[in-house]
């Protein structure tokens, strides 16, 4: 029942991360529906990373977390651009974005 | 008190907007979710006394990268998918999965970090001020290097996607400033009464 | 030299005509091989007027062999009386042959190859007679074997040929295993495979004992019975036997060569040449005795029931040779070896001029449809009624002397076994001569059975197929009064030598000549009724045979189906080898070692790439939800402490 005191710790800050990083390691290879999906559980994913890193700088008084929280945020911003590009050229091409016609590397 | 009904709150949603952004049919519907995620991990930031990360989060996050999104899924002729059946033992198998790795992680979080304490005070300064005293300082070699990331993004994008088109009309500048008079203009004796059709011999 | 000479000029004229029938220069091969036997036949009758009539047996050396601790066997040639006489006869014999085959394979494409056949039978059979210790004939005897599958299947593409050689070479194996074994034997029991040695040292090893699991055999019997079982399966004796018939297969020249008159006489001769041996196991000549007889008498109701004028005198050539097995069997091995010799040429004989029919009627073998070409082919006529008279022993051809002197020998043996073996030869001259007079009236009497277009073409054999049966029909009139005294009358002891052994109370050929009268009158009134009854069945009362055949029918299948030997030991030994077979094929072979080797690991190999395979789906998502399972795993392995 501690969950529930007013005092939040680290660990409730880290749990909601945690919590979000399944949800979109999960989106990945749960859905069939589209790439797109995909792309948004990495968002998920990055998104739970940053909480992580600004929960522990807020708790350790060290700015670094913040900072490198800033450059994830760069970065997934370029990867969502690029990704999405990519996807654009491949809708072009294959005319569908359904996540199960793309095994063309199959073994 | 009011903190933690919020982090409660924020949480809360949070987690119940990254649930439907994974499961929900309409990707628009999606996008959305995801924005409304966004937003209240901006909340959490704030609680985190991170507003400029918070502020940012909102801007590119939302603005810019959720924007995105929908102008994709927008212009994307995308059908619904009716769920597929074999999606069902793979759920079954991911959720045990989920279930357990969540619990590997919130054993180790409570154990860890019991002596982690509460949040310490604020400071005086501006979480901006913080984070540019110590960005163009320290770690300047590193934003520069995530200037140059977003520009090869860019121009990779724009690679990606650029087609011509044929049959589009378009300036081309350097021929329009090589070409010389003589090319183009002629001039001719034009008789009264009579057309101004090309004339051998005429200048 | 000039000895080596009698030996290897056939070897040489083989291999020469083997080369050139490959190029096929078929001439040359048939010169060449013509040449080599008949030069070994002209020293050969040098080598018997020196050896055999001037006594001088001796031995030449050629060439080392085997030298293995005590276990001594060379290469050497040994000459006698007994060597002497065969070489006649197989050279004699084979030149003929060989000069006939010229007529009667002219229109043969691989003739060349026949010929070199021929000469390679002729050297085996050469080498099996001059052998100086055990191994080499046996050398000789496994050649002769060799030569017959060859030419017995050689027209190869034919399926009863090829499966006739087969089960020639099989049956004399089963012969061959015993002759082995008995070699072995003499070597275990005396230390020395050489016929000097042996025969030096037989009497010694009287008493001696043999233990085979559990049962004791005085030695020298047992090795005379294995030594036997051998030449039962070489000279077509009861229980080995089924080969012969269907060695008929082969080209005619082959039957008269081979099956009548050289390599069936090989058993005979090796129960001469050992009889230092058996004649010191009194059981072995018993059982010789009686399976003999036994054949002479089953070979004769068979023949005189088959219609195929070739296999007709197969089992003539079957019955006389347990007529000479019979003789050695009551120790009278003078005897046998004439009856050998007058056969060679008799039967020889006949079997040429059964090809000359043949040859005149279009290559037709079946009795049934032969007759009334007498006057078409007079000189085939004249030889066969010639080899017939001697074969059935009217008096003064050659084998008068010669049968009726093994007859004799039996009732003289005074003893149980020699008794039987004189009636059943007595019942067997009967029947001899009665399907042998059958034969004649079948083919050459009454009205003809083949269709117009054959008797049109019957004509005389040409020169080159019957000059041939001139020498053959000579020595079957006059060896036998020739050769009387030699063989087996006053000048018998001078004439052997050391040959042949005859222990002192074995004394049936002595006192053969003492026979009362009735015994020596028997065999001809025998053979005169024996035509008599031939001509009444088949020319007076044409339809005597088939009411005969009706009203005996059970014994009349039972005589015509060879009294079903062959389909008893396809029931006994033939289907279950092959039902065995097939099971260790099937389980053994293709079940076991290739379903645990080469095919079991295939096909492991490929079932679990095959699973492996759908490991690489294509979907990224796949590959990312291994790596998460591989994550968990790895935290639950650390949460579980075995990481600290």
């Amino acid at each position: 029942m501690e969950l529930f005191t007013s005092e939040i710790t680290l660990a409730h800050y880290l749990s909601v991360a945690a919590i979000l990083f399944v949800l979109g390691v999960f989106g990945i290879f749960i859905n069939r529906k589209n790439v797109i999906t995909i792309l948004m559980s990495i968002e998920l994913i990055l998104l739970s990373v940053s909480i992580n890193l600004v929960a522990f700088s807020a708790y350790s008084a060290d700015l670094s977390g913040q900072i490198f929280s800033l450059f994830i945020l760069t970065v997934a911003a370029a990867e969502a651009a690029i990704g999405l590009a990519i996807l654009v050229v491949y809708f072009r091409n294959r005319g569908s974005i359904a996540v199960e016609d793309i095994n063309v590397m199959k073994g | 008190m009011i903190s933690s009904f919020f982090f409660y709150l924020f949480a809360a949603v949070t987690c119940l907007a990254g649930l439907m952004v994974v499961t929900a049919r309409n990707p628009v519907h999606s996008v959305l979710f995801l924005i409304l995620a966004f937003f209240n991990a901006a909340g959490l930031f704030i609680l985190l006394q991170a507003e400029f990360l918070a502020m940012l989060l909102v801007v590119v996050y939302v603005g810019a990268v959720a924007v995105l999104f929908l102008f994709v899924v927008m212009m994307l002729d995308i059908n619904f998918v009716e769920l597929r059946e074999g999606f069902q033992k793979y759920r079954t198998l991911g959720i045990v999965i989920g279930i357990i790795l969540l619990a590997e992680l919130f054993t180790t979080f409570f154990q860890l970090t019991s002596d982690s304490g509460a949040l310490p005070e604020a400071t005086g300064v501006h979480n901006t001020a913080q984070l540019g005293r110590v960005l163009y300082t320290e770690y300047v070699y590193l934003f520069q290097l995530a200037g140059l990331i977003l520009l090869v993004a860019m121009v990779g994008a724009i690679a990606l996607t650029l087609r011509s088109r044929p049959g589009v009309k378009r300036q081309n500048i350097s021929t329009q400033n090589s070409r010389r008079r003589e090319d183009t203009v002629r001039l001719a004796k034009v008789n009264s009464g009579e057309g101004a059709e090309a004339k051998e011999g005429s200048n | 030299m000039f000895y080596h000479a009698i030996v290897f000029l056939p070897l040489l004229g083989a291999i020469i005509a083997g080369i050139a029938s490959l190029r096929q220069h078929h001439n040359i091969a048939t010169l060449v091989s013509i040449a080599g036997v008949f030069l070994s036949l002209v020293l050969s009758c040098f080598a018997f007027v020196e050896i055999a009539l001037g006594g001088q047996a001796l031995t030449v050396e050629v060439a080392r062999w085997i030298g293995s601790g005590d276990f001594q066997a060379h290469w050497t040639l040994r000459f006698d009386t007994l060597t002497a006489v065969m070489l006649i006869v197989v050279t004699g014999v084979s030149s003929c042959v060989h000069i006939y085959s010229v007529g009667y394979m002219s229109h043969d494409k691989a003739r060349g190859r026949f010929m070199a056949y021929l000469s390679l039978f002729t050297f085996a059979m050469l080498m099996l007679v001059t052998a100086d210790n055990l191994v080499q004939l046996f050398f000789g005897w496994e050649g002769v074997g060799v030569a017959s599958y060859l030419l017995i299947g050689f027209w190869y593409h034919k399926e009863s040929a090829h499966t006739a050689a087969m089960k020639a070479f099989v049956v004399n194996r089963v012969g061959d295993f015993g002759f082995a074994l008995g070699i072995i034997s003499i070597f275990a029991l005396m230390g020395s495979v050489q016929f000097s040695d042996i025969f030096a040292n037989a009497s010694t090893y009287q008493s001696h004992v043999i233990t085979v699991f559990g049962l004791s055999m005085p030695a020298l019997e047992l090795v005379s019975i294995l030594l036997f079982i051998g030449a039962m399966g070489k000279s077509a004796q009861l229980g080995l036997h089924t080969w012969l018939p269907d060695a008929m297969e082969g080209p005619t020249p082959v039957s008269a060569l081979i099956h009548a008159a050289t390599m069936v006489t090989a058993g005979v001769f090796l129960v001469c040449r050992m009889s230092p041996v058996i004649e010191y196991a009194p059981l072995a000549l018993d059982i010789i005795t009686i399976v003999g007889a036994l054949t002479a008498i089953f070979a004769a109701t068979v023949g005189m029931t088959q219609f195929d004028i070739k296999r007709v005198i197969a089992y003539s050539t079957c019955s006389q040779l347990g007529y000479m097995f019979f003789a050695a069997g009551v120790s009278a091995y003078p005897a046998a070896m004439f009856h050998l010799t007058t056969h060679a040429f008799f039967k020889a004989l006949l079997f040429l001029g059964a090809g000359s029919v043949i040859h005149a009627l279009s290559d037709e073998q079946d009795l049934r449809n032969m007759g009334g070409i007498w006057r078409k082919v007079p000189v085939t006529y004249a030889m066969m009624w010639i080899g017939s008279l001697a074969l059935a022993g009217f008096p003064f051809f050659a084998g008068f002397y010669s049968k009726d002197m093994i007859l004799e020998a039996a009732y003289a043996a005074h003893s149980g076994p020699g008794m039987l073996a004189f009636w059943l030869g007595c019942a067997a001259a009967l029947l001899t001569a009665f399907y042998s007079w059958r034969l004649l009236i079948l083919a050459f009497h009454g009205t003809p059975r083949a269709s117009a277009k054959v008797m049109s073409h019957v004509h005389e054999s040409p020169n080159v197929m019957t000059l041939p049966l001139v020498p053959l029909a000579l020595g079957a009139i006059f060896s036998g009064w020739l050769g009387y005294e030699l063989f087996v009358g006053q000048d018998m002891a001078a004439f052997w030598g050391d040959a042949i052994f005859i222990l002192p109370g074995h004394d049936a050929l002595a006192n053969a000549h003492h026979v009362p009268t009735w015994v020596k009158l028997l065999p001809i009134i025998l053979a005169a009724s024996g035509v008599i009854l031939a001509v009444v069945a088949y020319i007076v009362i044409p339809s005597l045979p088939a009411r005969i055949a009706t009203m005996f029918a059970p014994l009349y299948r039972f005589f015509f189906n060879k009294w079903y030997f062959d389909e008893l030991y396809d029931r006994i030994f033939v289907a279950p080898s092959v039902a065995v077979g097939q099971m260790l094929w099937q389980r053994g072979d293709k079940g076991v070692i290739d379903y645990y080797g080469p095919d079991g690991l295939s096909g492991f190999v490929k079932r679990s790439s095959g699973m492996l395979t759908k490991l690489q789906s294509g979907y990224v998502y796949h590959y990312a939800f291994a790596m998460m399972i591989g994550v968990v795993v790895l935290l639950s392995w650390y949460f579980s402490g075995f990481g600290r």
